[in-house]
């Protein structure tokens, strides 16, 4: 047993695991945030995607000693108190998600990507991008519409300056 | 209509906890002194168990017990049912063998549990699973249907001599070879539909609880029916009478058929809580879960059509092979058979039909209902044969079609169903103007300039859905009826809670079943909860799937607010001293015609619940229960056009333009629709292109993660064109036919029908992926 220590959403926590305890499982288990997702074991679905130190990581990839010392945001980091995410809104607005088992990896991965295009996205590089997130019941037909909506409405202050 | 009522497209209320990461799903259940499962599964598709050493196992840190299959069989817990009874076309019932929860003596297929680790943690249990030494006698396997069949194939199961579990038929065997006898064309093909493997997001996950002081159990499950997982777990599996069982399925991600079955390994968590008196969470790994849930499909069948000269059909004649693995899965019998040949008729006057079924135990993963069960294989058995008929004709394929569509209603086809209400020609059309589909000889010809092959595939679908009316079901063999239940409870304050046996796991009830509500009452959504996935709160019900949600569950809920506003009439017209009559509900309120008179619907509430001014004999209280049993199968359809364009230097297809033209009745929510629409095409698409299960000859599953089984990614799929065109249903309240399947049945056969144009080459089986385009393209032995 290792003890493992991290800020997880802005929070210091630690907690004494395994050696070989996966990030998620930390996170999951640990210190109880459910918010992140276990849909596969080979890093493809994307269910498990969090931020480490600003960067979208599949946690089920990570082992939670790798990730000691860092800064984790998760699903349940990205609201603002009550106000959501502009990622999260457009899921709600539109009807991005279904089942809502994939959605918190869905959107931390929508998150990054748009930070890293600096909000220009087209469809054929959204598409292109959500390659490591697997969904089962949209389509991605709304995932694809709701990234595009958040990385315009985000883009829309810097434009403003 | 208020702003929420029915039609509007309404934002869903369950999505808050979704986007923030607060939903509930089973695996995040926690109980103190929670322990874990792990099973040990067979390595072997078919052999003998001969001895289980579990002295090293449970030697292991934090080990609490090892199970076994001899065990379940000594405290008599039930071999797992199949709730459908077929009969042969000999009239001799189903052939099956034993299917228990884990295998004493014989294992059928690769993953089968034998015995089962109880540890303090997961990895103990998993580490210890991998200490339980079993001594295997390998014997040979057979994974298909024709290995199966073979005269020197390995027997399964000694009750089914030849792995024969029915030989099944329907239709007029007599009529149809008249029909062929005087037919000017026939038409013949040998079609597959691949095996799939469901895959929600979510893997399954039980948590069971023996709570010794009651005597009694609960059973947190991946369910898309819990009040008929608790009826099956207790009359058939003896784990505990219902009273003593609570089974509540929380927020389950995504199901798609799979999580409809009671599977080993609830029975065996809640069969192992009670031995060792402690919680037990099982939660499937992805593999896991491509070798232990429901397969889905697997159809082998040689089709006929006969045509008369001027090329209206005349017969259809239809021998399918139906894989079945290596047990019977919960309602598996029912699908190649009432929810497949019922439905070969199609959109078309066909005046005899005739389908034979054999249905076939082979050393693989039981297959049962997958999203559209039977009824995408009667699509994509008719498609192919429609366009496949006009291509030998030289006829287009939407005059062909059109030729011999449906178009008086209500219409009996010669396979039991009577559509009640369509019109394939709207729903034609309006694919038709929305592909431009006078304009695609110009789009071949630029892709062609660009080196791309492009083509177009048609496929006019039809479904029966809102399973199903409970006599009906009952006399064709079902062991459970198939109504829905619902109770709408007033609270004083006038908010409502509506209680329901429908279980969403996607679908977004709490949404749609709240705009019903508010189309009644005209309060907001916000006033209105949804209960359901808790045998505890809601009385009983039969679940979700086969797009019955809508069509019978929703028709369940009307039928309690009617009760409901009934009485609220008869309050508020007592208090205003008006007439019953003369009330009328508007906005929230209620009103006396003709009269500025009104209360808030609140006021009506807390008058029933404080009974001081009552008309005289009324009982206090505003709370209304209802069954609903549907009077027929409900009958979407609708057209489906795909074109694609191909590389034909590396086969790669690309689904360019996709058109859905829909007929569900009246839509709730249109948004939620069309999120419905998109996912069942996206597994549609998969199949046709991307997903295929494969065996090795020794029963080894190939495909079993997404690194071997090819999942629609983002960038396989195009955005998609939806349209709707609406003939209302008239056997039920509202006039709703359901959505929840289209997608995926309709797809299929419009993408292969595109790729088999594109490439002017008619064999094509799926999944189509690029090394089967390129040979087809030029020429070679398909690389399967």
């Amino acid at each position: 047993m290792t003890t493992v220590s991290m800020t997880v959403n802005g929070r210091q926590v630690s907690a004494d695991v395994e050696d070989r305890t996966l990030l998620v499982d930390y996170l999951r288990n640990a210190i109880s945030l459910t918010g992140t997702h276990v849909g596969c074991d080979t890093s493809q679905c994307g269910a498990c995607v969090v931020h480490v130190d600003g960067r979208a990581v599949k946690s089920c990839t990570m082992l939670a000693v790798q990730a000691a010392g860092s800064s984790v945001t998760t699903i349940e980091g990205l609201a603002t108190g009550d106000e959501l995410h502009p990622v999260q809104a457009a899921f709600r607005e539109h009807h991005g998600l279904q089942c809502g088992f994939c959605t918190p990896g869905m959107i931390m991965t929508a998150v990054d990507m748009i930070r890293r295009h600096g909000g220009q996205l087209d469809e054929a590089t959204v598409r292109h991008e959500l390659e490591g997130n697997i969904c089962r019941c949209t389509g991605y037909h709304n995932i694809v519409k709701a990234i595009l909506d958040a990385a315009a409405k985000m883009q829309m202050p810097a434009a403003a300056e | 209509m208020g702003m929420e009522g029915i039609g509007q497209r309404v934002v869903r209320k369950e999505d808050k906890r979704f986007i923030t990461g607060k939903g509930k799903y089973t695996d995040d259940v926690k109980l103190v002194g929670m322990t874990h499962a792990h099973f040990v599964r067979s390595p072997h598709a078919h052999a003998k168990v001969v001895s289980i050493d579990s002295a090293a196992a449970l030697a292991m840190p934090g080990v609490i017990a090892v199970l076994t299959g001899a065990e379940l069989v000594a405290d008599r817990i039930g071999n797992l049912i199949c709730g459908w009874m077929v009969h042969s076309k000999d009239g001799s019932p189903m052939k099956m063998g034993a299917y228990p929860a884990m295998a004493p003596e014989t294992v059928r297929y690769v993953g089968q549990a034998v015995a089962v680790v109880i540890a303090e943690t997961k990895n103990q249990a998993r580490d210890a699973a991998e200490a339980v030494t079993v001594e295997y006698e390998e014997l040979p396997a057979a994974t298909t249907v024709a290995a199966a069949l073979a005269s020197d194939a390995p027997q399964l199961h000694p009750e089914a001599p030849g792995n024969r579990v029915y030989e099944w038929s329907i239709g007029d065997k007599a009529a149809t070879e008249t029909a062929f006898s005087g037919a000017a064309h026939v038409v013949s093909m040998d079609i597959t539909n691949n095996r799939l493997v469901p895959n929600p997001m979510e893997p399954r996950s039980a948590v069971a609880n023996y709570d010794s002081g009651d005597d009694a159990l609960t059973l947190w499950t991946t369910s898309q029916n819990p009040h008929v997982a608790r009826l099956v777990l207790s009359a058939f599996y003896n784990i505990a009478p219902e009273h003593k069982l609570r089974v509540i399925a929380p927020d389950v991600g995504g199901g798609f058929g799979s999580k409809i079955y009671i599977y080993p390994e609830e029975i065996v968590c809640l069969w192992a809580s009670r031995k060792v008196n402690r919680p037990i969470k099982w939660t499937s790994d992805r593999t896991e879960a491509f070798l232990t849930d429901a397969h889905g499909r697997d159809h082998v069948s040689k089709a006929e059509m006969a045509f008369d000269a001027d090329h209206k059909i005349l017969g259809l004649r239809v021998h399918t092979y139906a894989n079945f693995g290596a047990y019977m899965s919960l309602f598996s019998s029912s699908v190649p058979t009432y929810l497949y040949a019922t439905l070969l008729s199609g959109q078309y006057v066909i005046p005899a039909i005739y389908a034979e079924v054999d249905g076939v135990y082979t050393n693989t993963v039981p297959v049962d209902a997958y999203r559209g069960a039977g009824r995408p294989e009667a699509t994509y058995l008719l498609e192919r044969m429609m366009e496949t008929a006009a291509r030998q004709f030289g006829l287009d394929p939407v005059d062909l079609r059109r030729k011999n569509f449906i178009t008086s209603f209500p219409y009996q086809t010669p396979v039991i169903m009577t559509y009640d209400a369509g019109d394939y020609n709207a729903s034609l059309d309006a694919a038709l103007k929305a592909i431009d589909y006078a304009g695609f000889p110009a789009r071949k010809a630029a892709a062609a300039a660009r080196g791309k092959l492009r083509g177009i595939g048609f496929s006019c679908y039809i479904e029966a859905c809102g399973i199903a009316p409970s006599k009906a079901v009952g006399s064709l063999g079902a062991g459970v009826g198939l109504w829905e239940s619902a109770e709408v409870r007033v609270n004083p304050v006038g908010t409502v809670e509506v209680l329901t046996g429908s279980h969403s796991h996607g679908q977004g009830h709490e949404t749609t079943f709240a705009q019903l509500i508010s189309e009644r009452l005209g309060i907001g959504i916000d006033q209105v909860s949804i209960v359901h996935g808790d045998t505890d709160k809601v009385q009983f019900g039969m679940g979700t799937y086969g797009s019955r949600s809508g069509a019978v569950g929703m028709s369940a809920i009307v039928k309690a607010m009617d009760k409901v506003e009934a009485k609220a009439r008869k309050i508020a017209a007592h208090l205003m001293e008006a007439a019953e009559g003369d009330i009328v509900i508007e906005g929230g309120e209620f009103k006396v015609a003709g009269t500025d008179k009104k209360m808030p619907f609140a006021l009506v509430a807390l008058a029933a619940y404080t009974g001081h001014n009552l008309p005289d004999g009324m009982e206090p209280g505003l709370k209304e229960g209802a069954f609903y049993d549907p009077t027929n199968f409900t009958f979407p359809a609708g057209t489906y056009v795909c074109e694609v364009e191909i590389d034909a230097d590396t086969g790669k297809t690309e689904v360019v333009n996709f058109v859905a033209a829909d007929d569900f009745g009246r839509m709730i929510n249109p948004m939620i629709v069309e999120g419905q629409v998109h996912g069942g095409l996206a597994q549609g698409i998969g199949q046709a292109l991307l997903e295929g299960t494969v065996y090795s000859d020794d029963g080894q599953l190939m495909t079993a993660s997404y690194m071997d089984y090819c999942m629609p990614r983002a960038d396989d799929l195009p955005s998609f064109d939806l349209h709707h065109t609406t003939t209302l249903c008239p056997g039920n309240p509202l006039g709703i036919k359901g959505c929840g399947e289209a997608g995926a049945i309709g797809s299929p056969p419009a993408v292969i029908n595109a790729i088999t144009d594109a490439i002017g080459h008619n064999d094509m089986s799926m999944p189509a992926t690029p090394a089967k385009v390129w040979a087809a393209i030029h020429g070679r032995a398909a690389a399967e």
